[in-house]
């Protein structure tokens, strides 16, 4: 698997959001885009799929454009997780999962589309609610019932919109593991938005800091989570620290 | 770590958890076949109530002896009394009920707005403004018996144009589409009153009539238009019914799983309007049957759409005969108009439904 993105520019309005982002992953893992608020860490995620569509720049899976390949096509290769799932209608969490089949099946799911979803929801441990309705779930179980919507669409890029922002730390650590062992055992590239630089540090393989629309640093953990990027990228006064041999982020104040 | 398939689903946990979702959504064909049952003896109830005698055990032989000529038999007084009579209405009853409850929940589903329905939309509205010119002036696109009724159609369909042109700029998005049927819906009423204040009385009441809505001037050559719409139109939204699913979780989430947001809500609008249109020209503006029925259904079997839409379809059919029934005899000899008696029931039960709905509902 060869994902890479090249030159990839982007405007709201005429607000210029991502100025020439490239970067290249070849083999599956945990990538962590970290950066402030503002950085452009969801709309690089979302130009990944083509939900938003760059003004310039190309993302290529396997040498294919996704500018090229249809809605159904992106969605067979991309799996994704949003910050935001506003369900307007009361779904149970089978159904919820069982729509990460709709790039395989265009009207009707069939019992293989039910037998992948059912094989999903065990593997996030969601079997004792799968009849329940998605709003009656945690914060947590609702993260992972789209994480197994995400994985019943049997994807190989997984693209998670800060997966962990609403959850307390108990759930942060959980989802973080479920990503962290579906890329090493299921051999998924799983590029996530992430605002908890420790967490970021301990889970992700590689991190890449934005700002301003920028690649600031990019690389293992401990190279990028340095005293001198987090001031420079947050303004933040920090200090950092090496525990399990992985830098860990202790805020002191703003600069 | 397997989310593969097995085989033997049956010996597995995997396998026992789509045991169990299939029989939860078994439950939800069961209501839908309970409805078909429903809408079977109410049209025995319809057709039997009246000021000629005609027994519930007569409707369903003359419905019979259509059928199988030869084995069933019926009275020809009851014949003539219903298939002349009673009958069209009681079918225009059920189409136009399921284009309607159908419609609706579409509609609702793919503007993600509880409240949407074709009157919310301004569909009804056009199509009143267009009979009511055909009433007062006696002119429009069709001259003849489709008089009315074509000029209903083509101004429906204007106004569907309209939501569905402004909101193709906006990028198919369900807010512009709410908001310009609304505006929509307030352009056609005032044009609407402006036309009526220059008529004289009698046209202005024959305007005012058709736009309360009425099954009685149905004729069984209005058929030919409405069961192809329905037999096409309906269909095709309990076909796209699960992409309304996925449209209910968000935009962004809908278009991550493959699906083109801005055509499907643009297709989703163009044949729920096409299918109110179609049947609204020939029985007036009859009210709340697209908002109500999907919301009753909803809290019955909940929101998903694959169950929700044929469900709301039968259950407005069923609420449409029924309204029906009691419009024809309520104060008889007098028939009063169908689409006050489904205001009169729907006010009240959707006022209860805003009190005690469930989340979502």
């Amino acid at each position: 698997m060869r994902l890479s993105i090249d030159g990839v520019t982007l405007s709201y309005a005429s607000v210029p959001v991502l100025h020439g982002i490239s970067m290249e992953f070849c083999e599956p893992g945990v990538i962590g885009i970290i950066g402030p608020n503002g950085a452009g860490k969801s709309t690089l995620l979302r130009c990944i799929n083509q939900i938003l569509t760059p003004k310039s720049g190309t993302v290529c899976l396997d040498g294919k454009k996704t500018r090229d390949m249809d809605t159904v096509e992106i969605a067979r290769n991309f799996g994704y997780v949003p910050q935001e799932f506003p369900l307007t209608f009361q779904a149970t969490v089978f159904d919820t999962v069982l729509m990460g089949r709709r790039p395989f099946s265009s009207w009707k799911v069939n019992r293989e589309d039910v037998e992948i979803a059912g094989a999903a929801l065990k593997l996030l441990n969601l079997e004792e609610v799968a009849l329940r309705y998605h709003s009656e779930l945690s914060g947590g179980q609702q993260q992972r019932v789209l994480i197994a919507r995400a994985l019943a669409q049997q994807s190989r890029v997984l693209l998670l919109d800060e997966p962990t922002s609403k959850l307390d730390i108990r759930n942060q650590l959980e989802v973080m593991d479920i990503i962290r062992s579906l890329a090493e055992e299921r051999e998924l590239l799983s590029i996530l938005v992430i605002h908890d630089l420790n967490l970021a540090s301990r889970y992700a393989d590689r991190l890449i800091m934005l700002k301003e629309g920028k690649i600031y640093a990019a690389g293992d953990p401990t190279s990028v989570l340095t005293q001198e990027n987090i001031r420079a990228v947050y303004g933040v006064e920090a200090a950092v620290v090496l525990e399990d041999n992985l830098p860990h982020i202790i805020p002191k104040r703003p600069i | 770590m397997d989310y593969t398939p097995h085989k033997n689903i049956c010996q597995t946990e995997a396998g026992y958890l789509t045991v169990r979702y299939y029989r939860f959504i078994h439950k939800k064909a069961l209501f839908i076949a309970a409805l078909c049952l429903l809408i079977l003896v109410s049209i025995g109830i319809a057709a039997s109530v009246g000021s000629a005698d005609v027994s519930f055990g007569d409707v369903y032989a003359s419905l019979l002896s259509k059928i199988f000529p030869e084995t069933v038999e019926s009275s020809w007084v009851a014949d003539i009394c219903l298939w002349k009579l009673r009958f069209p209405r009681i079918f225009m009853g059920l189409f136009a009920g399921i284009a309607l409850g159908t419609a609706g929940c579409a509609m609702q589903g793919a503007l993600k707005n509880p409240l949407a329905d074709p009157y919310m939309l301004g569909i009804a509205s056009a199509a009143g403004f267009g009979a009511a010119i055909a009433i007062i002036f006696g002119t429009g696109f069709f001259a003849g018996k489709y008089l009315i009724v074509g000029n209903a159609f083509l101004f429906s369909l204007m106004a569907a144009a309209i939501i569905i042109a402004i909101s193709e700029k906006k990028n198919g998005s369900a807010e512009a589409m709410i908001l310009t049927g609304v505006a929509v819906m307030f352009f056609f009423q005032a044009l609407t009153t402006f036309v009526e204040y220059f008529a004289d009385a009698e046209a202005v009441k024959g305007a005012m009539f058709w736009m309360v809505g009425d099954l009685g001037k149905t004729r069984w050559e209005d058929f030919y238009f409405v069961i192809p719409i329905v037999g096409v139109l309906v269909p095709l939204l309990i076909w796209k019914s699960w992409d309304l699913n996925i449209i209910g979780t968000g935009d962004e989430s809908a278009k991550s799983l493959g699906i083109n947001v801005k055509r499907f809500r643009i297709l989703i609008m163009v044949a729920s309007s096409l299918l109110v249109s179609g049947v609204v020209c020939f029985v007036g503006a009859i009210g709340f049957i697209g908002l109500i029925s999907p919301h009753i259904c909803r809290l019955i079997i909940g929101g998903d759409n694959r169950f929700l839409i044929p469900a709301s379809g039968l259950m407005g059919a069923v609420f449409l005969i029924i309204s029906d029934s009691i419009a024809r005899t309520l104060l008889s000899p007098v028939i009063v108009p169908v689409g006050v008696v489904t205001a009169f029931l729907g006010v009240p039960f959707f006022l209860y439904l805003i009190m005690y709905r469930r989340e979502y509902c």
